[in-house]
């Protein structure tokens, strides 16, 4: 494998590994609070489904944004108000949540464009355009190695990929380094506790899911408009699924869930090139198997052999103050 | 009650026998709806292209769930409706039950086998077709490099590989055919991001003309296609308009002709399996405005060719499903 293609693999890296990233780090502040969260992929779906229909029918792909942000958050009041508020079941609100957004979003676009559920195709300003950064251009030939790794590997991305990555250090600061982080933290695993200190245990929760609403929202958004050019039924193909599995595998971590997205989002980049691989190893790889990888990670992290995942103590179970 | 019951027996026999004094065919559709700008849309246009030009009337039903497939044929059935046009492989498996029930009906399914006195298999050579395409792929292509990215991986979608493959090496024998799968599941219909980075991954190596039998994974395809500034290939329906100037053709399925010939040979049709290939116009290239000024002279004679050949049974195009197996690529 020689030096450009090593950098085609991990620029198609950063571009898988960013939807995943932003779904993760949602699922990282739901689940820090207690709150399980099977539904990014619904709110993801929902979410990139509305952002490519405002942004063809308003031309303008932040005003897109804003509305599949406000879809993902309409769930995620959903999932808060059967299982915070109602004190259902987290898992069967979840599924639920999936299921709709995969049903209402291809109903919706049909009904709207009459395309067979997709959105029109979108284009200029309606879609998120890469971002060069300064000097790429000229750094590229000028300076050797680290030129082309700024120019291929760093600069031309949309604009969702550096919020993504923003995220990771922004997310870690506010949940070890600001009040209100501890308090989310603490409700996850002694929700009773913050509730003695007089905290309000409903409230956090909920701010927790909104959060959550907010990062799958631009998850979804990156989807339809940064990654394509509008919106295809069904079109997160179980991203949501893996995101939840680098939660687990990065142990609810922020930056141990950037390392886990970029390992499986390197796995996904790797099996679009099965000759790259044969080149490198000298053997076939089965495609399946490297999809199949992140999956396989992920339980052998469950089953304890390599470090112990343990999940927020309180995640799962509805609080209820006196019984 | 038994008065009821005769009440409602006599008013069955009624309508039955009204309805089949009528015997309008029909055409129900699969869940993507009649206007779907794919399969269901080209049967549509068939059926209204009949209604138009013989002044005749047909019933139709877009169906919302699986569970309507057999109460919608029955209903037809018992209303006297004939023939009965269904289409997509998913009508394979209510077909099969309820065609036994009403003899004197004749069904038609598009895409699929039924293997009863009453029904009407349309099937497509869609190998023949891509072998078109491939032929047009290698003359468009300048690196001598061309893609093919499938949907999921099954024996159908390789047919199609193959005969893309075929064609294109019977252009120019040296041309480096590369194929792509996007899964082995059917999410792989409906993943266009992994579509695109499978043509960004077939552009890092070369290929500058892709062809994509992927579903909606196709959009992704096309899109990044076009963005990338390399030529594209679509299927099933005409896609030339979702990248206008970008996209080389597309291979079609004439489902709208499999429903003319349906409708118009209406309740003498012949049963059987009924095979739509190049050489009855069932499949072929789309060109219209959006794609006029990539096709070129010396590919239109090339496919005319081709077509004659193939028709004449000079040029046997490969087909994968025959024997599992693709003498002009590897899996």
């Amino acid at each position: 494998m020689d030096f450009l293609t090593l950098l085609q693999v991990l620029d198609t890296t950063i571009r898988l590994a960013t939807p995943l990233l932003l779904a993760c780090l949602a699922g990282l502040f739901s689940e820090r609070a207690g709150i399980f969260d099977i539904g990014l992929e619904g709110k993801m779906l929902a979410s990139a489904f509305l952002t490519a229909a405002v942004a063809a029918v308003t031309g303008s792909v932040l005003i897109g944004t804003a509305a599949g942000i406000g879809a993902a958050l309409m769930l995620s009041g959903i999932h808060g108000l059967a299982s915070i508020t109602f004190r259902g079941n987290q898992l069967i609100s979840g599924v639920a949540i999936n299921f709709l957004a995969a049903g209402l979003t291809v109903v919706i676009a049909q009904s709207w464009f009459g395309q067979g559920g997709r959105t029109p195709q979108l284009s200029g300003s309606a879609r998120f355009e890469t971002i060069d950064l300064p000097l790429a251009g000229e750094m590229r030939g000028d300076i050797p190695f680290i030129g082309p790794i700024y120019a291929e590997l760093i600069s031309g991305h949309s604009l969702l990929v550096y919020i993504g990555l923003l995220a990771v250090p922004v997310t870690w600061w506010v949940l070890f380094r600001t009040r209100f982080g501890l308090r989310l933290r603490a409700v996850g695993e002694n929700p009773a506790a913050v509730d003695t200190a007089g905290i309000s245990v409903v409230g956090l929760r909920f701010a927790a899911v909104a959060i959550c609403g907010l990062l799958t929202g631009l998850a979804g958004a990156y989807l339809s408009t940064g990654l394509q050019a509008g919106f295809v039924k069904d079109m997160t193909a179980g991203r949501g699924y893996i995101a939840l599995a680098a939660l687990i595998f990065a142990k609810w971590r922020p930056w141990y869930a950037l390392g886990a997205c970029l390992l499986f989002g390197f796995l996904q980049a790797l099996a679009l090139r099965p000759d790259v691989i044969e080149s490198t190893l000298g053997f076939e790889v089965g495609v399946q198997l490297l999809d199949a990888l992140p999956y396989i990670l992920t339980v052998v992290i469950l089953a304890g052999f390599v470090g112990r995942a343990i999940p927020p103590r309180a995640g799962g179970e509805p609080y209820v103050k006196e019984r | 009650m038994t008065h009821l019951a005769k009440f409602l027996g006599a008013t069955a026999a009624l309508a039955i026998s009204a309805g089949a004094a009528l015997a309008d065919p029909a055409l129900v559709f699969d869940l993507g709806g009649k206007f779907d700008k794919s399969f269901n849309e080209s049967a549509h246009n068939g059926a209204t292209r009949w209604a138009e030009e013989t002044g005749n009337s047909y019933a139709e039903v877009e169906l919302q769930s699986d569970a309507q497939r057999e109460q919608a044929l029955r209903r037809f059935a018992e209303a006297g409706n004939n023939p009965i046009v269904t289409v997509g492989f998913s009508f394979m498996t209510p077909l099969e039950e309820i065609a036994a029930d009403y003899p004197d009906t004749k069904f038609v399914i598009v895409d699929g086998v039924v293997d009863q006195p009453n029904v009407r298999s349309v099937i497509f050579n869609e190998h023949e077709g891509s072998y078109l395409v491939g032929q047009m792929a290698a003359m468009a292509s300048e690196s001598g490099t061309v893609g093919f990215i499938g949907g999921m991986d099954i024996p159908l979608i390789r047919k199609f590989a193959c005969g893309y493959a075929q064609g294109a090496k019977s252009v120019n024998p040296d041309i480096t055919v590369l194929s792509n799968m996007t899964g082995t599941t059917p999410a792989a219909w409906n993943d266009p991001v992994k579509g695109s980075e499978l043509t960004q991954a077939q552009i890092s190596q070369g290929a500058d003309v892709v062809y994509a039998a992927a579903g909606g994974t196709g959009i992704g395809v096309l899109q990044t296609a076009a963005d990338q500034g390399i030529l594209s290939i679509g299927v099933d329906s005409n896609q030339n308009y979702l990248q206008p100037g970008k996209v080389l053709t597309s291979m079609v399925k004439r489902v709208d002709n499999a429903v003319y010939d349906a409708f118009e040979a209406g309740t003498e049709i012949e049963t059987g399996i009924n095979v739509m290939g190049v050489n009855n116009e069932g499949v072929g290239i789309a060109v219209d405005e959006h794609n006029e000024a990539l096709v070129t002279e010396e590919m239109t004679a090339a496919v005319e060719d081709a077509k004659a050949k193939i028709a004449s049974g000079e040029i046997e195009v490969h087909d994968y499903m025959s024997d599992e197996s693709c003498p002009s690529l590897d899996f």
